[in-house]
């Protein structure tokens, strides 16, 4: 056990430090603007991303040749811990580049990186990831949007739903189905594509939070090039996957909402409106201790992955835990937030209250958070099965032509 | 950063687990809850001795052999895993522990070679108000005293501080006592003017809160191994067990229980290695960390040992199953070193210092 910088790892981190004490605090976002989704400061988190692109600090962990810096992944945290100690404005840029251009990476020819991995580094360009439908959520495989070859085209049309971020992309990765007789996870494909492309309709969605981050995605005979298309036909299920364990890896406190345990320990120690600060009372206190608990045994967990990682491991499907303990986790920290401004813990005040605020917000997210990029059950349901090695469940989708389904 | 065991603790480790297995069986454990066996206890407590498992973390120069705390955690969670009855937690984590921390080096040289040896078991009772002290002597009764009947030296707190006592001086009386886990035998130690001699400073009870702490840390990897035997053995079951002729670890009520369980000990795991950090560099993060463990693996151990019985159904509420070894091994470990509550104290103790500093 050594949570000591290596030495190599200590010149990164003076580096990292003096690099962030010269250019973070041009980019702190307006008083009481921090947003818990975010799209709301994109002016300001595009100048952030572009400058961290310049330095060689947008994606640490990327060869160099495609704007990294072929950094570890130690590195990679290194660089998190330290940017995490200013007020910058939320990332938006998680999905085009955690999950789309890392997709990309993985399967696009070298012409096609050549073009469109700089910008969305520089955060110039945004993507979208056209995953979720109506009747395919838990059962992503249930996916119905159809793409029919026509010449060296394909024309789909279809319906997506929960697309974060697609009101603001310029392109998007989408995973349709190219084969209805085929088996259900056989007759997928995986293509990108341009956001703009006639027969795109995007409507904003607003959730149950007030704000609408996610969008539906309606497509009307939208015509997409094979060479668009990465994986086989009908390969489109392997590409996805490989993407969604991106998702897997990358929760983490920080990452997933605006606020964190220290937060939560910051309010527990002012004095409250009856007079006694909540941390004195032992009934806060055991509240207190479950929560910090819990957000500590995801981060040092994180910390152990990591440290197999560095070790040449595969991520495994334990990540899972990151998330279904955390969107419990944040729900729990916001309620208990809440009821320490008593009564007053109702009332939203951004300007009079940010602090709380921010709980606030945290606490309609949360609820979300727990159904977005795998349901609290269906994370259970992945310990189950990947990591105890237990069956999987029962199906009655096997073996059956899509189109035979009676779904 | 290195966040993991190195391959020398892993190496101490499995061999801790295939003697264990060999030596420690469910069978052993169920004799000892019956009252026999207790020769085999000391034959395996002579053994470890002799391999140097109670000197692990005990320095060279006090006839130990210095591998260092992380691999005293090692080995601490495979003697939870086997629910090894040991005298581990009295002898080693916290009277050779407090010894350590706070001794003379007279009292260092008469004791910690000797418990680094096994030769002599210690024990400890640190909770104050039972013992008065009246020019240096002891008087007064505390209990229950984990192996007070066969400890040769014990670490008793007082209102004035914590105090060192031969237990072969005149004046010590004890007592046997019953258990939920008589596999750790137990006993009530009376004092009647016993001479003893102070542990450390005067204004013990911050030492105490030290020790405490530190033995914490090592009983969270009992704990934690416990909590992780309890999820094989349910996951050993529910693969085998049938009803309405599929196995039930194919339903989702069991596997949710499952998971749940093992995200506890993967948290708990988390924790403890933190704690285990914390504890073998000496950080100022040690209460903080120390709190966490034991939270977490406290938390952990009684749900997995609890859930493990309600997953086995009627057999795992029978003598026989080996459920109830961890079932009652779980609350002996949650009592043993203070109230739920005193640590969530500590723990919101440690987080307002830290803010405030």
């Amino acid at each position: 056990m050594d949570f000591d910088d290596t030495p190599e790892d200590a010149v990164f981190r003076a580096e990292v430090r003096a690099w962030l004490a010269k250019h973070a605090p041009r980019h702190a976002p307006p008083p009481g603007e921090a947003d818990a989704e975010g799209f709301a400061l994109l002016p300001l988190a595009r100048q952030w991303q572009t400058a961290k692109a310049e330095a060689g600090y947008a994606r640490i962990g990327w060869p160099v040749a495609y704007g990294g810096r072929g950094g570890s992944v130690i590195q990679e945290v290194i660089f998190d811990e330290e940017q995490r100690r200013f007020p910058l404005p939320p990332d938006a840029f998680g999905i085009s580049l955690g999950m789309c251009i890392t997709t990309l990476l993985n399967w696009a020819a070298p012409e096609v990186l050549e073009r469109f991995v700089a910008p969305a580094l520089r955060g110039e360009e945004i993507w979208c990831q056209l995953f979720s439908e109506p009747s395919a959520g838990s059962d992503l495989g249930n996916v119905r949007t159809r793409a029919v070859r026509d010449g060296d085209d394909w024309i789909v049309t279809g319906q997506k739903v929960w697309t974060t971020g697609a009101h603001v992309s310029d392109w998007g990765t989408i995973l349709v189905r190219t084969d209805p007789g085929a088996e259900k996870y056989a007759g997928l494909s995986y293509f990108w594509f341009d956001m703009r492309s006639p027969g795109v309709e995007v409507r904003p969605i607003r959730q149950a939070s007030g704000h609408a981050a996610f969008n539906e995605v309606f497509l009307t005979d939208v015509r997409i090039p094979d060479s668009q298309r990465l994986g086989e036909v009908g390969g489109g299920w392997k590409v996805a996957i490989s993407t969604l364990l991106n998702e897997r890896m990358s929760v983490n406190e920080a990452d997933i909402a605006n606020i964190t345990i220290d937060d939560v320990v910051a309010m527990a120690r002012k004095v409250a409106p009856d007079g006694r600060r909540p941390i004195d009372d032992a009934a806060s206190r055991a509240r207190l201790a479950s929560l910090y608990v819990r957000s500590l045994g995801v981060r040092y967990s994180r910390y152990r992955m990591l440290t197999r990682l560095a070790q040449g491991e595969e991520p495994g499907p334990e990540a899972a835990m990151g998330k279904l303990v955390l969107g419990r986790n944040i729900q729990d920290m916001a309620r208990f937030a809440m009821e320490m401004r008593g009564p007053a813990g109702i009332i939203v005040d951004r300007q009079g209250d940010p602090e709380l605020t921010e709980m606030q917000e945290a606490w309609l997210y949360a609820a979300g958070l727990r159904i977005a990029g795998g349901t609290d059950e269906i994370l259970r349901n992945t310990i189950a099965e990947r990591v105890l090695g237990l069956p999987q469940e029962t199906r009655l989708d096997r073996g059956i032509p899509f189109n035979q389904l009676s779904n | 950063m290195n966040f993991d065991y190195t391959e020398e603790e892993r190496a101490l480790a499995e061999q801790a687990r295939r003697l264990l297995a060999d030596k420690s069986p469910p069978a052993l454990i169920r004799s000892l809850l019956e009252g026999e066996g207790a020769d085999r206890r000391e034959a395996l407590w002579t053994e470890i001795s002799a391999l140097g498992w109670p000197a692990v973390a005990i320095p060279e120069s006090q006839g130990g052999i210095e591998f260092g705390h992380v691999a005293l955690c090692a080995l601490a969670e495979e003697i939870g895993r086997a629910v090894a009855p040991l005298p581990m937690l009295p002898s080693i984590y916290l009277a050779a522990e407090a010894i350590a921390a706070a001794g003379t080096q007279p009292q260092m040289q008469r004791w910690l070679p000797a418990l680094a040896s096994g030769e002599i078991i210690g024990t400890a009772f640190l909770t104050p108000g039972a013992i008065t002290v009246r020019d240096g002597r002891l008087t007064g009764s505390v209990s229950p005293v984990p192996y007070g009947a066969e400890a040769g030296v014990a670490i008793i707190s007082a209102a004035d501080g914590l105090h060192l006592v031969d237990l072969t001086r005149p004046g010590v009386t004890r007592s046997a006592l019953n258990t939920i886990d008589d596999s750790v035998p137990h006993a009530a130690i009376t004092f009647d003017a016993v001479e003893a001699e102070p542990l450390g400073a005067r204004n013990g009870s911050a030492l105490g809160d030290h020790i405490v702490s530190r033995a914490a840390v090592l009983v969270a990897f009992e704990q934690l191994g416990g909590a992780e035997a309890c999820l094989q053995m349910a996951l050993a079951y529910v693969r085998e067990r049938k009803t309405f002729a599929r196995v039930i670890g194919s339903y989702q009520a069991i596997k949710h229980r499952l998971a749940d369980i093992y995200v506890a000990t993967e948290v708990a795991r988390s924790n403890a290695y933190y704690a285990a950090w914390a504890l073998a560099t000496g950080a100022p993060e040690l209460p903080l960390a120390a709190a966490a463990a034991r939270i977490a693996a406290t938390e952990a151990y009684e749900f997995a040992s609890a859930e493990c019985i309600q997953i086995h159904g009627g057999i795992g509420f029978t003598w026989e199953a080996d459920c109830h070894l961890h079932y009652r091994r779980s609350r002996l470990l949650a009592q043993a070193l203070g109230p739920m509550a005193q640590w969530h104290d500590r723990l919101a103790d440690a987080l307002d210092r830290r803010e405030a500093a």
